[in-house]
């Protein structure tokens, strides 16, 4: 199965397992979805189980989250993640405190899915990264797939969950596999290990991550699509890395990243988002403050430039295996000829 | 030589209305400009009548109360006195528990306080009127749905002092309750942002083929948010079971109505474009809210779908402890007021029909008194703000329904054990 085809498989097995289950958003319902993901859903399992919504971000989470408060578990898309900041609010005063506030009275788990990030010309408005604002959000999960088995694994554990969780999809992985040489043409997931998705109900569980490629020279820190970027970065870098994919960066798996850090010494933080701010920096921080002592080089981030996404300029904006390999040669540098 | 003419270029400079309300302090208060049909003379169309053929009820106003207290017209629920004398109990223990706390703020036992004062009958008679397991959406004006229905006081006080016995374990600015067993959603700052959680909820009822209906809150000024219409969308695209709320008490903190839109239109009328029944009422007429109430709750109940209500009301007290509303409305306007004070005016009506009287009233004043008396006394016991907090522990809990590494060792810095 492509990525797509295992997130259709996973809201069809909930859907099938859980009458509590449904699924809303615009173009969900007859149509299947702008990129397909509720392909024959709303056919399979009737028109109230998998409905169109109103172009109303704000009202697709409000409404979700009423649900979730009945005791219903709704699974709600946003067509893609740059459209979810007029759903902002609903998301951060409501769904990510209701539990909190009202002293476990009323919570919302709900599941949002959105397509989200660059690599297919979508332009400034349908190419954003926007997982560290959801990540500062004390109260939300921020989910991030890079295969098809995970995508379907994580995607139910997600609805299982009793929090809300956003779930982001990395457009450029849809029909994928993604070689990370990203100038280069999309190959099928046809054959891929990682597209080897099991029919029925499995979990991936949240806060768990994936030490994707095992290596003593250093550790990558990546999710997404970027851990294929990652893995063709190592490839050209010669460094013998250990390449560990998130997963969730809420919940994070801290100690997998400590434990890997503590036996490099080295650590090179990869994601999509613009760098200043961005979830790398949490990353680096909690790297640093749990890792000092064992750290040979400074830790090295590599994200998409600060400037908005911009069309023409994708392939230049969009971290590739080159700025991964050139980080993983700098953090093995000699330290001295680091701060000429 | 003279320039072609441009249509309408000569004609009219364009100018900018910015709205403004009839009267400023030191001006004569002037409600001449609101419609206030005569008691009684609404039409009450039968609930399976087409929204299409109503569309004149956003614009009148359902009154069955007129200004002797007798009970007039189609829209009288014809309610038995036991009822009404509820209704007036719980009002006037709503007015007494709000002077007494806002009294407890001025003397520094908690950090905020908000009343409801001339609006009691709306929480109250639509607490009564609906059934114990349909759940209300509130706003911060609406705690006289909770005293209706017998929540324990002293609660509500341990609530707005934060203290150790806080049923939000100190989590929530005070009167942001929550109580689920009363029907009672939990209130967020964020105004408005409740009113779609309402329709969700009332979908989820339908899609569940349940019995149980929503009602949603929202303040006139609070319908200027994407929240009400997104919900007014939602509620009538998928016919939700769900009664919507705007509570129109003229004065949203210091802007007039006007600025939300009521010069053009009024609250009620904007159901119209959404194909919804509006229901424009006397909101300081315990029968009429009742009525319009358990008009549109039939209709929620018979899959007819969601009714717009428009309770037409005055904020009578400040926003809230921190308002002082003689800096942009005239002192004595909330006396103005031409539809009357809603205690008083079911108080007259009881009377007026034989069933209650001065005396008891004042009896029963003196009763609940002494009742607030000592659940303020009881809470006190426990402690006001900053004198007694729940432990602090509890400032961990339920951010996720399992706690995550990064609280569990939060807590440890602060010395707390897990
Ligand atoms: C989203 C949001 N914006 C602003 C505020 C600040 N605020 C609190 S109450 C209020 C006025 C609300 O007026 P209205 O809806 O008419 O309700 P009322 O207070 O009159 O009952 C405002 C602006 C808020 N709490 N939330």
């Amino acid at each position: 199965m492509n990525m797509i085809q295992a997130l259709n498989s996973a809201l069809d097995t909930m859907l099938t397992r859980d009458p509590d289950v449904l699924v809303f958003g615009q173009d969900v319902g007859y149509f299947g979805g702008v990129f397909r993901v509720t392909d024959k859903l709303q056919q399979r399992h009737g028109l109230e189980r998998c409905f169109d919504a109103p172009i109303s971000e704000g009202g697709i989470i409000a409404t979700a989250i009423g649900m979730g408060a009945y005791g219903l578990r709704p699974v709600a898309e946003i067509q893609f993640a740059d459209y979810i900041l007029p759903a902002f609010d609903q998301l951060v005063s409501e769904a990510a405190r209701l539990r909190y506030r009202s002293n476990a009275e009323f919570w919302a788990p709900i599941t949002v899915r959105s397509p989200y990030g660059g690599g297919i010309f979508g332009g400034q408005t349908h190419s954003q990264s926007p997982e560290a604002i959801f990540a500062h959000i004390t109260g939300l999960k921020t989910v991030i797939p890079s295969t098809p088995y995970d995508a379907k694994g994580l995607l139910i554990a997600a609805i299982e969950d009793d929090d809300p969780v956003i779930f982001l999809e990395p457009k450029r992985l849809y029909n994928g596999p993604f070689d990370g040489r990203h100038d280069q043409a999309v190959a099928s997931w046809a054959g891929h290990p990682s597209a080897e998705v099991p029919e029925g109900h499995y979990t991936v569980p949240l806060g768990k991550a994936a030490v994707v490629r095992a290596g003593n020279e250093a550790t990558i820190l990546a999710y997404g699509t970027m851990v294929h970027v990652a893995r063709a970065g190592i490839e050209d870098s010669g460094v013998d890395a250990e390449l560990i994919d998130l997963r969730s960066i809420v919940p994070l798996d801290i100690d997998t990243i400590v434990a890997s850090v503590k036996k490099t010494g080295r650590c090179v933080i990869l994601h999509e988002a613009s760098r200043f701010g961005g979830f790398g920096g949490e990353l680096s921080a909690l790297v640093q403050e749990r890792c000092f002592y064992h750290l040979e080089a400074p830790i090295e981030r590599v994200a998409g430039w600060d400037t908005p996404y911009p069309h023409a300029f994708e392939w230049d904006y969009f971290p590739g295996p080159a700025r991964v390999a050139a980080a993983l040669r700098r953090v093995m540098a000699d330290v001295t000829v680091m701060d000429l | 030589m003279t320039k072609p003419a441009i249509p309408g270029a000569d004609a009219i400079a364009l100018s900018l209305h910015i709205p403004e309300p009839t009267a400023r302090p030191g001006d004569v208060a002037d409600f001449s400009h609101l419609r206030l049909d005569a008691a009684g003379t609404t039409r009450r169309p039968d609930i399976s009548a087409d929204e299409a053929d109503m569309r004149e009820l956003p614009y009148g106003l359902v009154r069955v109360l007129d200004d002797n207290g007798e009970a007039l017209g189609p829209w009288n629920p014809q309610l038995a006195p036991e009822v009404l004398r509820k209704g007036l109990r719980a009002m006037v223990q709503t007015r007494l528990f709000e002077d007494r706390l806002f009294r407890a703020h001025r003397q520094g036992k908690t950090s905020f306080f908000m009343k409801s004062t001339g609006e009691e009958a709306i929480g109250v008679a639509q607490s009564l009127a609906l059934a114990p397991d349909d759940m209300c959406f509130p706003t911060y004006r609406v705690q006289g749905w909770l005293i209706a229905r017998g929540y324990p006081i002293v609660d509500m006080i341990n609530q707005i002092y934060s203290n150790a016995r806080d049923p939000l374990k100190g989590r929530q600015l005070p009167i942001l309750y929550s109580a689920r067993d009363y029907g009672f959603y939990s209130l967020s700052g964020n105004v408005g942002s409740r009113f779609g959680h309402a329709v969700g909820w009332a979908m989820a009822s339908a899609y569940k083929g349940g019995h149980r209906i929503a009602l949603g809150y929202i303040g006139e000024g609070t319908t200027a948010e994407g929240d009400f219409h997104e919900a007014l969308t939602f509620a009538a695209v998928y016919r939700a079971p769900v009664v919507l709320v705007v509570t129109n008490n003229q004065w949203a903190i210091s802007s007039f109505s006007g600025i939300a839109g009521a010069e053009s239109t009024t609250f009620a009328a904007k159901a119209i474009g959404y194909g919804l029944p509006g229901l424009r009422v006397d909101g300081n007429d315990f029968l009429a809210v009742w009525a319009a109430t358990l008009w549109a709750a039939e209709r929620a109940r018979t899959n007819r779908g969601a009714t717009l209500i428009e309770f037409v009301t005055y904020r009578a007290s400040g926003h809230s402890t921190s308002d002082d509303p003689t800096k942009y409305r005239p002192a004595d306007e909330a006396a103005h007021w031409p539809l009357g004070d809603p205690i008083e005016r079911l108080k007259q009506h009881l009377i007026l029909i034989g069933e209650w009287t001065e005396e008891r009233h004042a009896q029963m004043e003196a009763e609940l008194s002494e009742i607030l008396r000592d659940a303020q006394r009881e809470a006190e016991a426990v402690g006001t703000l900053g004198t007694s907090k729940p432990d602090v522990a509890e400032m961990f809990e339920g951010v996720f329904k399992q706690p995550d590494w990064r609280v569990i060792e939060q807590r440890g810095e602060l010395g707390i054990q897990s």
